[in-house]
Protein backbone atom coordinates (compact mmCIF):
# COMPACT_ATOMS: atom_id res chain seq x y z
CA UNK A 1 0.00 0.00 0.00
CA UNK A 2 1.32 3.43 -0.92
CA UNK A 3 2.64 5.77 1.74
CA UNK A 4 0.42 8.49 0.30
CA UNK A 5 -2.75 6.70 1.36
CA UNK A 6 -3.98 7.17 4.94
CA UNK A 7 -6.00 4.46 6.69
CA UNK A 8 -8.68 6.12 8.80
CA UNK A 9 -10.40 4.92 11.95
CA UNK A 10 -13.24 6.37 14.01
CA UNK A 11 -10.56 8.01 16.16
CA UNK A 12 -8.70 9.71 13.29
CA UNK A 13 -11.46 10.30 10.75
CA UNK A 14 -12.80 13.75 11.72
CA UNK A 15 -9.46 15.32 12.41
CA UNK A 16 -8.05 14.10 9.10
CA UNK A 17 -11.04 15.28 7.08
CA UNK A 18 -11.39 18.64 8.84
CA UNK A 19 -7.72 19.55 8.73
CA UNK A 20 -7.28 18.77 5.03
CA UNK A 21 -6.95 21.79 2.75
CA UNK A 22 -7.36 19.73 -0.42
CA UNK A 23 -9.93 17.24 -1.70
CA UNK A 24 -10.02 14.03 0.30
CA UNK A 25 -11.36 10.92 -1.39
CA UNK A 26 -12.38 8.39 1.25
CA UNK A 27 -12.54 4.88 -0.18
CA UNK A 28 -14.74 2.49 1.83
CA UNK A 29 -13.44 -1.01 1.12
CA UNK A 30 -12.87 -4.51 2.47
CA UNK A 31 -10.48 -7.37 1.88
CA UNK A 32 -13.22 -9.64 0.49
CA UNK A 33 -14.44 -7.18 -2.15
CA UNK A 34 -13.04 -7.94 -5.63
CA UNK A 35 -13.92 -4.60 -7.26
CA UNK A 36 -12.31 -2.80 -4.27
CA UNK A 37 -9.05 -4.63 -4.90
CA UNK A 38 -9.23 -3.73 -8.56
CA UNK A 39 -9.43 0.02 -7.95
CA UNK A 40 -6.85 0.05 -5.13
CA UNK A 41 -3.83 0.42 -7.47
CA UNK A 42 -5.68 3.15 -9.41
CA UNK A 43 -6.29 5.13 -6.21
CA UNK A 44 -2.63 4.62 -5.22
CA UNK A 45 -1.60 6.08 -8.61
CA UNK A 46 -3.94 9.04 -8.21
CA UNK A 47 -2.57 9.72 -4.72
CA UNK A 48 0.93 10.01 -6.20
CA UNK A 49 0.00 11.86 -9.40
CA UNK A 50 -2.30 14.35 -7.65
CA UNK A 51 -0.30 14.73 -4.43
CA UNK A 52 -1.15 18.04 -2.78
CA UNK A 53 -4.38 18.37 -4.79
CA UNK A 54 -6.26 15.17 -3.98
CA UNK A 55 -5.59 12.98 -0.95
CA UNK A 56 -6.74 9.40 -0.84
CA UNK A 57 -7.84 7.90 2.47
CA UNK A 58 -9.28 4.47 3.18
CA UNK A 59 -11.83 3.09 5.58
CA UNK A 60 -11.94 -0.66 6.06
CA UNK A 61 -15.65 -1.38 6.65
CA UNK A 62 -14.80 -4.65 8.41
CA UNK A 63 -12.82 -2.94 11.15
CA UNK A 64 -14.70 0.41 11.05
CA UNK A 65 -18.39 -0.53 10.75
CA UNK A 66 -19.38 2.63 12.67
CA UNK A 67 -17.88 4.87 9.98
CA UNK A 68 -19.62 2.84 7.27
CA UNK A 69 -22.91 3.23 9.11
CA UNK A 70 -22.38 6.94 9.77
CA UNK A 71 -22.05 7.58 6.03
CA UNK A 72 -24.78 5.08 5.04
CA UNK A 73 -22.37 2.94 3.09
CA UNK A 74 -24.31 -0.14 1.92
CA UNK A 75 -22.19 -1.10 -1.06
CA UNK A 76 -18.47 -1.17 -1.65
CA UNK A 77 -16.42 0.26 -3.07
CA UNK A 78 -18.05 3.59 -2.18
CA UNK A 79 -15.89 6.69 -2.54
CA UNK A 80 -16.96 9.85 -0.77
CA UNK A 81 -15.17 13.01 -1.86
CA UNK A 82 -14.82 15.56 0.95
CA UNK A 83 -14.30 19.22 0.14
CA UNK A 84 -13.67 21.63 3.05
CA UNK A 85 -14.63 18.85 5.45
CA UNK A 86 -18.05 18.09 3.95
CA UNK A 87 -19.09 15.32 1.57
CA UNK A 88 -19.31 16.84 -1.92
CA UNK A 89 -19.75 13.71 -4.02
CA UNK A 90 -20.41 10.01 -3.60
CA UNK A 91 -19.26 7.45 -6.16
CA UNK A 92 -20.64 3.94 -5.81
CA UNK A 93 -18.96 1.05 -7.61
CA UNK A 94 -15.62 0.49 -9.26
CA UNK A 95 -14.71 2.49 -12.34
CA UNK A 96 -11.71 2.94 -14.62
CA UNK A 97 -8.97 5.45 -13.90
CA UNK A 98 -10.04 8.07 -16.46
CA UNK A 99 -13.59 8.12 -15.11
CA UNK A 100 -12.49 8.30 -11.48
CA UNK A 101 -10.06 11.14 -12.21
CA UNK A 102 -12.79 13.01 -14.05
CA UNK A 103 -15.22 12.47 -11.14
CA UNK A 104 -12.66 13.80 -8.64
CA UNK A 105 -11.23 16.70 -10.65
CA UNK A 106 -14.76 17.95 -11.33
CA UNK A 107 -14.72 19.25 -7.77
CA UNK A 108 -11.39 21.08 -7.92
CA UNK B 1 -7.10 24.56 -9.10
CA UNK B 2 -7.43 23.05 -12.52
CA UNK B 3 -4.65 20.89 -13.76
CA UNK B 4 -4.36 19.93 -17.39
CA UNK B 5 -3.93 16.28 -18.22
CA UNK B 6 -0.90 15.15 -20.09
CA UNK B 7 -1.87 13.60 -23.36
CA UNK B 8 0.60 11.31 -24.98
CA UNK B 9 1.07 11.71 -28.70
CA UNK B 10 -1.11 9.19 -30.47
CA UNK B 11 1.24 6.31 -31.11
CA UNK B 12 0.28 3.08 -32.77
CA UNK B 13 1.53 -0.22 -31.46
CA UNK B 14 1.33 -3.30 -33.68
CA UNK B 15 0.76 -6.84 -32.43
CA UNK B 16 0.17 -10.08 -34.29
CA UNK B 17 -2.95 -10.70 -32.23
CA UNK B 18 -5.09 -8.54 -29.98
CA UNK B 19 -7.45 -10.22 -27.52
CA UNK B 20 -10.43 -8.17 -26.33
CA UNK B 21 -11.56 -9.35 -22.91
CA UNK B 22 -9.96 -11.25 -20.04
CA UNK B 23 -12.41 -13.78 -18.66
CA UNK B 24 -11.72 -17.51 -18.96
CA UNK B 25 -12.06 -17.33 -22.78
CA UNK B 26 -9.74 -14.35 -23.29
CA UNK B 27 -7.11 -15.57 -20.83
CA UNK B 28 -7.06 -19.13 -22.19
CA UNK B 29 -6.70 -17.68 -25.69
CA UNK B 30 -3.83 -15.55 -24.31
CA UNK B 31 -2.09 -18.59 -22.76
CA UNK B 32 -2.28 -20.55 -26.02
CA UNK B 33 -1.38 -17.60 -28.27
CA UNK B 34 1.54 -16.68 -26.01
CA UNK B 35 2.83 -20.26 -26.09
CA UNK B 36 2.66 -20.06 -29.88
CA UNK B 37 5.06 -17.07 -29.60
CA UNK B 38 2.41 -14.62 -30.78
CA UNK B 39 2.97 -12.26 -27.79
CA UNK B 40 -0.72 -11.33 -27.65
CA UNK B 41 -1.90 -7.97 -26.41
CA UNK B 42 -4.85 -8.41 -24.05
CA UNK B 43 -7.08 -5.36 -23.73
CA UNK B 44 -8.59 -6.64 -20.52
CA UNK B 45 -11.24 -4.05 -19.70
CA UNK B 46 -11.53 -1.60 -16.82
CA UNK B 47 -12.71 -1.93 -13.23
CA UNK B 48 -16.46 -1.93 -12.60
CA UNK B 49 -18.80 -3.40 -10.02
CA UNK B 50 -20.69 -5.43 -12.59
CA UNK B 51 -19.44 -8.56 -14.32
CA UNK B 52 -18.15 -6.34 -17.15
CA UNK B 53 -14.63 -6.03 -15.72
CA UNK B 54 -11.16 -7.59 -16.03
CA UNK B 55 -11.46 -11.27 -15.15
CA UNK B 56 -15.14 -11.30 -16.11
CA UNK B 57 -18.11 -12.79 -14.35
CA UNK B 58 -16.07 -15.02 -12.02
CA UNK B 59 -14.64 -11.90 -10.34
CA UNK B 60 -17.95 -11.45 -8.52
CA UNK B 61 -18.35 -15.06 -7.44
CA UNK B 62 -17.05 -16.94 -4.44
CA UNK B 63 -16.45 -20.72 -4.64
CA UNK B 64 -16.16 -22.21 -8.11
CA UNK B 65 -16.89 -25.90 -7.56
CA UNK B 66 -17.21 -27.18 -11.13
CA UNK B 67 -13.92 -26.14 -12.72
CA UNK B 68 -11.97 -29.37 -13.29
CA UNK B 69 -8.70 -29.67 -11.41
CA UNK B 70 -9.84 -28.07 -8.17
CA UNK B 71 -11.39 -30.88 -6.08
CA UNK B 72 -11.98 -28.55 -3.13
CA UNK B 73 -13.19 -25.67 -5.27
CA UNK B 74 -11.40 -22.38 -5.86
CA UNK B 75 -12.44 -18.76 -5.35
CA UNK B 76 -13.47 -17.12 -8.63
CA UNK B 77 -11.07 -14.14 -8.35
CA UNK B 78 -8.22 -16.49 -7.46
CA UNK B 79 -8.90 -18.70 -10.48
CA UNK B 80 -8.84 -15.64 -12.71
CA UNK B 81 -5.63 -14.33 -11.14
CA UNK B 82 -4.02 -17.72 -11.77
CA UNK B 83 -5.09 -17.67 -15.43
CA UNK B 84 -3.76 -14.12 -15.83
CA UNK B 85 -0.43 -15.06 -14.22
CA UNK B 86 -0.20 -18.07 -16.52
CA UNK B 87 -0.85 -15.89 -19.58
CA UNK B 88 1.75 -13.34 -18.38
CA UNK B 89 4.33 -16.06 -17.79
CA UNK B 90 4.37 -16.92 -21.50
CA UNK B 91 4.58 -13.33 -22.74
CA UNK B 92 1.05 -11.92 -22.92
CA UNK B 93 0.91 -8.16 -22.50
CA UNK B 94 -2.04 -6.51 -20.68
CA UNK B 95 -3.70 -3.13 -21.03
CA UNK B 96 -6.20 -2.42 -18.23
CA UNK B 97 -8.55 -0.32 -20.33
CA UNK B 98 -11.72 -0.88 -22.23
CA UNK B 99 -11.66 -0.92 -26.04
CA UNK B 100 -13.80 1.98 -27.25
CA UNK B 101 -13.51 1.77 -31.04
CA UNK B 102 -12.63 -1.09 -33.38
CA UNK B 103 -12.05 -1.06 -37.12
CA UNK B 104 -12.22 -4.47 -38.77
CA UNK B 105 -12.84 -3.10 -42.29
CA UNK B 106 -9.16 -2.92 -43.26
CA UNK B 107 -6.04 -4.84 -42.31
CA UNK B 108 -4.19 -4.42 -40.10
CA UNK B 109 -7.20 -4.23 -37.80
CA UNK B 110 -7.24 -1.39 -35.31
CA UNK B 111 -8.48 -0.97 -31.76
CA UNK B 112 -8.62 2.20 -29.66
CA UNK B 113 -8.59 2.03 -25.86
CA UNK B 114 -8.25 5.09 -23.58
CA UNK B 115 -7.00 7.20 -26.48
CA UNK B 116 -4.24 4.76 -27.45
CA UNK B 117 -4.26 3.11 -30.86
CA UNK B 118 -3.30 -0.49 -31.41
CA UNK B 119 -3.16 -2.51 -34.63
CA UNK B 120 -3.02 -6.25 -35.24
CA UNK B 121 -3.06 -8.95 -37.91
CA UNK B 122 -5.72 -10.94 -36.06
CA UNK B 123 -8.31 -10.26 -33.37
CA UNK B 124 -9.88 -12.52 -30.77
CA UNK B 125 -13.14 -11.15 -29.38
CA UNK B 126 -13.75 -12.46 -25.84
CA UNK B 127 -15.73 -9.60 -24.35
CA UNK B 128 -18.18 -11.89 -22.57
CA UNK B 129 -21.57 -10.92 -21.24
CA UNK B 130 -22.72 -8.67 -18.43
CA UNK B 131 -25.48 -9.02 -15.90
CA UNK B 132 -28.85 -7.57 -16.76
CA UNK B 133 -30.54 -4.95 -14.62
CA UNK B 134 -34.29 -4.82 -14.07
CA UNK B 135 -34.60 -1.71 -16.23
CA UNK B 136 -36.59 0.25 -13.63
CA UNK B 137 -36.09 4.04 -13.37
CA UNK B 138 -35.58 3.77 -9.58
CA UNK B 139 -32.50 1.60 -10.10
CA UNK B 140 -30.18 4.55 -10.70
CA UNK B 141 -31.29 6.17 -7.45
CA UNK B 142 -31.06 3.06 -5.29
CA UNK B 143 -28.02 1.24 -6.61
CA UNK B 144 -25.59 1.10 -3.70
CA UNK B 145 -28.40 2.00 -1.31
CA UNK B 146 -29.98 -1.38 -0.87
CA UNK B 147 -29.96 -2.43 -4.51
CA UNK B 148 -26.89 -4.43 -5.47
CA UNK B 149 -25.39 -6.38 -8.35
CA UNK B 150 -22.57 -7.84 -6.24
CA UNK B 151 -23.51 -10.17 -3.38
CA UNK B 152 -19.89 -10.84 -2.47
CA UNK B 153 -19.27 -7.07 -2.14
CA UNK B 154 -22.42 -6.03 -0.34
CA UNK B 155 -23.81 -9.03 1.56
CA UNK B 156 -21.92 -7.85 4.65
CA UNK B 157 -24.16 -4.77 4.96
CA UNK B 158 -27.32 -6.87 5.36
CA UNK B 159 -26.45 -8.75 8.53
CA UNK B 160 -29.65 -9.78 10.29
CA UNK B 161 -31.87 -8.16 7.63
CA UNK B 162 -34.54 -9.55 5.33
CA UNK B 163 -33.52 -9.34 1.70
CA UNK B 164 -34.45 -10.76 -1.70
CA UNK B 165 -32.70 -12.05 -4.79
CA UNK B 166 -34.33 -11.88 -8.23
CA UNK B 167 -33.54 -14.67 -10.69
CA UNK B 168 -33.73 -18.42 -11.19
CA UNK B 169 -30.38 -19.56 -12.58
CA UNK B 170 -27.15 -20.76 -11.00
CA UNK B 171 -25.92 -17.23 -10.31
CA UNK B 172 -29.14 -16.31 -8.52
CA UNK B 173 -28.98 -19.41 -6.32
CA UNK B 174 -25.29 -18.96 -5.62
CA UNK B 175 -25.89 -15.36 -4.55
CA UNK B 176 -28.92 -16.27 -2.46
CA UNK B 177 -27.11 -19.11 -0.71
CA UNK B 178 -24.10 -16.86 -0.06
CA UNK B 179 -26.34 -14.11 1.34
CA UNK B 180 -27.90 -16.44 3.93
CA UNK B 181 -24.55 -16.14 5.77
CA UNK B 182 -25.53 -12.57 6.62
CA UNK B 183 -29.26 -12.03 6.18
CA UNK B 184 -31.94 -13.36 8.52
CA UNK B 185 -34.08 -14.34 5.54
CA UNK B 186 -33.47 -14.46 1.80
CA UNK B 187 -36.44 -14.66 -0.54
CA UNK B 188 -35.71 -15.83 -4.05
CA UNK B 189 -38.12 -14.19 -6.47
CA UNK B 190 -38.56 -15.95 -9.80
CA UNK B 191 -40.99 -15.21 -12.60
CA UNK B 192 -41.61 -18.91 -13.29
CA UNK B 193 -42.59 -21.83 -11.04
CA UNK B 194 -39.35 -23.76 -11.44
CA UNK B 195 -35.63 -22.96 -11.50
CA UNK B 196 -33.13 -23.10 -14.35
CA UNK B 197 -30.28 -23.66 -11.91
CA UNK B 198 -28.34 -26.93 -11.65
CA UNK B 199 -29.86 -29.67 -9.47
CA UNK B 200 -27.12 -29.53 -6.83
CA UNK B 201 -27.58 -25.76 -6.39
CA UNK B 202 -31.35 -26.23 -6.15
CA UNK B 203 -31.11 -28.97 -3.52
CA UNK B 204 -28.74 -26.84 -1.47
CA UNK B 205 -31.06 -23.84 -1.66
CA UNK B 206 -34.24 -25.83 -0.86
CA UNK B 207 -32.49 -27.34 2.20
CA UNK B 208 -31.39 -23.92 3.49
CA UNK B 209 -33.68 -22.90 6.40
CA UNK B 210 -33.06 -19.19 5.74
CA UNK B 211 -34.30 -19.37 2.17
CA UNK B 212 -37.82 -18.82 0.93
CA UNK B 213 -39.13 -18.98 -2.61
CA UNK B 214 -41.63 -16.69 -4.26
CA UNK B 215 -42.67 -18.30 -7.53
CA UNK B 216 -44.34 -16.65 -10.52
CA UNK B 217 -43.53 -13.12 -9.43
CA UNK B 218 -41.66 -10.24 -11.00
CA UNK B 219 -40.43 -6.97 -9.52
CA UNK B 220 -42.26 -4.00 -11.02
CA UNK B 221 -40.94 -1.17 -8.87
CA UNK B 222 -38.55 -0.24 -6.08
CA UNK B 223 -39.74 1.76 -3.08
CA UNK B 224 -37.59 4.19 -1.10
CA UNK B 225 -36.19 7.67 -1.70
CA UNK B 226 -32.67 7.52 -0.28
CA UNK B 227 -32.46 3.82 0.47
CA UNK B 228 -34.44 0.76 -0.48
CA UNK B 229 -37.48 0.18 1.73
CA UNK B 230 -39.40 -2.36 -0.30
CA UNK B 231 -40.42 -3.68 -3.68
CA UNK B 232 -43.62 -3.87 -5.70
CA UNK B 233 -44.43 -7.26 -7.19
CA UNK B 234 -46.72 -8.66 -9.85
CA UNK B 235 -47.88 -12.24 -10.09
CA UNK B 236 -46.96 -13.40 -13.60
CA UNK B 237 -49.89 -15.87 -13.69
CA UNK B 238 -52.77 -14.01 -12.06
CA UNK B 239 -51.56 -10.42 -12.60
CA UNK B 240 -52.20 -9.62 -8.91
CA UNK B 241 -49.93 -6.99 -7.39
CA UNK B 242 -48.39 -6.92 -3.92
CA UNK B 243 -45.56 -5.28 -1.97
CA UNK B 244 -42.75 -6.66 0.12
CA UNK B 245 -40.85 -4.58 2.68
CA UNK B 246 -37.12 -5.35 2.31
CA UNK B 247 -33.91 -3.37 2.75
CA UNK B 248 -31.78 -5.29 0.27
CA UNK B 249 -32.37 -6.53 -3.27
CA UNK B 250 -29.82 -8.43 -5.31
CA UNK B 251 -30.26 -8.89 -9.04
CA UNK B 252 -29.20 -12.02 -10.95
CA UNK B 253 -31.50 -12.15 -13.96
CA UNK B 254 -29.30 -13.29 -16.76
CA UNK B 255 -26.79 -11.73 -19.08
CA UNK B 256 -26.50 -9.70 -22.26
CA UNK B 257 -23.50 -10.25 -24.54
CA UNK B 258 -21.04 -7.36 -24.75
CA UNK B 259 -21.38 -6.88 -28.50
CA UNK B 260 -22.24 -3.18 -28.64
CA UNK B 261 -18.76 -2.38 -29.98
CA UNK B 262 -19.27 -4.73 -32.92
CA UNK B 263 -22.65 -3.48 -34.14
CA UNK B 264 -22.62 -3.46 -37.93
CA UNK B 265 -19.10 -4.91 -37.95
CA UNK B 266 -19.59 -8.57 -37.06
CA UNK B 267 -22.55 -10.81 -37.85
CA UNK B 268 -24.77 -11.48 -34.84
CA UNK B 269 -27.49 -13.96 -33.99
CA UNK B 270 -31.00 -12.48 -33.59
CA UNK B 271 -30.45 -12.55 -29.78
CA UNK B 272 -27.38 -10.32 -30.04
CA UNK B 273 -24.69 -12.96 -29.57
CA UNK B 274 -21.86 -13.06 -32.13
CA UNK B 275 -22.27 -15.63 -34.87
CA UNK B 276 -19.30 -18.00 -35.13
CA UNK B 277 -18.47 -21.01 -37.25
CA UNK B 278 -16.81 -23.01 -38.45
CA UNK B 279 -14.84 -23.12 -35.20
CA UNK B 280 -14.36 -19.63 -33.78
CA UNK B 281 -14.38 -17.81 -37.14
CA UNK B 282 -16.61 -14.74 -37.38
CA UNK B 283 -17.80 -13.38 -40.72
CA UNK B 284 -14.68 -11.16 -40.94
CA UNK B 285 -11.60 -13.08 -41.95
CA UNK B 286 -8.94 -12.70 -39.24
CA UNK B 287 -11.46 -11.90 -36.50
CA UNK B 288 -12.32 -14.77 -34.16
CA UNK B 289 -14.70 -14.95 -31.20
CA UNK B 290 -14.88 -17.16 -28.13
CA UNK B 291 -16.56 -17.44 -24.75
CA UNK B 292 -19.90 -16.05 -23.63
CA UNK B 293 -19.97 -13.32 -26.28
CA UNK B 294 -20.82 -16.06 -28.81
CA UNK B 295 -22.30 -18.76 -26.55
CA UNK B 296 -25.86 -18.51 -25.33
CA UNK B 297 -26.16 -22.22 -24.67
CA UNK B 298 -23.50 -23.43 -22.22
CA UNK B 299 -22.04 -20.24 -20.64
CA UNK B 300 -19.68 -22.01 -18.26
CA UNK B 301 -16.14 -21.01 -17.26
CA UNK B 302 -14.86 -24.29 -18.67
CA UNK B 303 -16.67 -23.96 -22.02
CA UNK B 304 -15.47 -20.35 -22.31
CA UNK B 305 -11.91 -21.49 -21.60
CA UNK B 306 -12.21 -24.29 -24.14
CA UNK B 307 -13.44 -21.97 -26.87
CA UNK B 308 -10.62 -19.55 -26.00
CA UNK B 309 -8.18 -22.35 -26.70
CA UNK B 310 -9.94 -23.04 -30.00
CA UNK B 311 -9.73 -19.36 -30.98
CA UNK B 312 -5.98 -19.22 -30.30
CA UNK B 313 -5.41 -22.35 -32.41
CA UNK B 314 -7.62 -20.95 -35.20
CA UNK B 315 -5.63 -17.69 -35.11
CA UNK B 316 -2.28 -19.46 -35.17
CA UNK B 317 -3.27 -21.57 -38.21
CA UNK B 318 -4.89 -18.63 -39.98
CA UNK B 319 -1.78 -16.46 -39.48
CA UNK B 320 0.43 -19.27 -40.81
CA UNK B 321 -1.77 -19.61 -43.89
CA UNK B 322 -1.43 -15.86 -44.54
CA UNK B 323 2.34 -16.12 -44.63
CA UNK B 324 2.59 -19.24 -46.77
Amino acid sequence: MSAHVAHLTSATFDETINSADNLVVVDFWAEWCGPCKMIAPILDDIAVEKAGVISIAKVNVDTEPDLAMRFDVMSIPTMIVFKNGVPAKRIVGAKGKAQLLADFTDLL
Amino acid sequence: MVETFRYREAMTQHHSVIILGSGPAGLTAAIYAARANLAPLVIEGEPSSTSDQPGGQLMLTTDVENFPGFPDGIMGPELMKNMRDQATRFGSVFVTEKASVVDFSVRPFSVTAAGEHYTSDAIIVATGAQSNMLGLPAEDRLIGHGLSTCATCDGFFFRGKEIAVVGGGDSALEEATFLTKFASKVTLIHRRDHLRASKIMQERAFANPKMEFLWNHEVTDLVGETSLAGIELRNTVTGDTSSMPISGLFIAIGHTPNTHLFQGKLTMEPNGYLHTGPGTYTNVEGVFACGDVQDHTYRQAITAAASGCMAAIDVERWLEAQHS
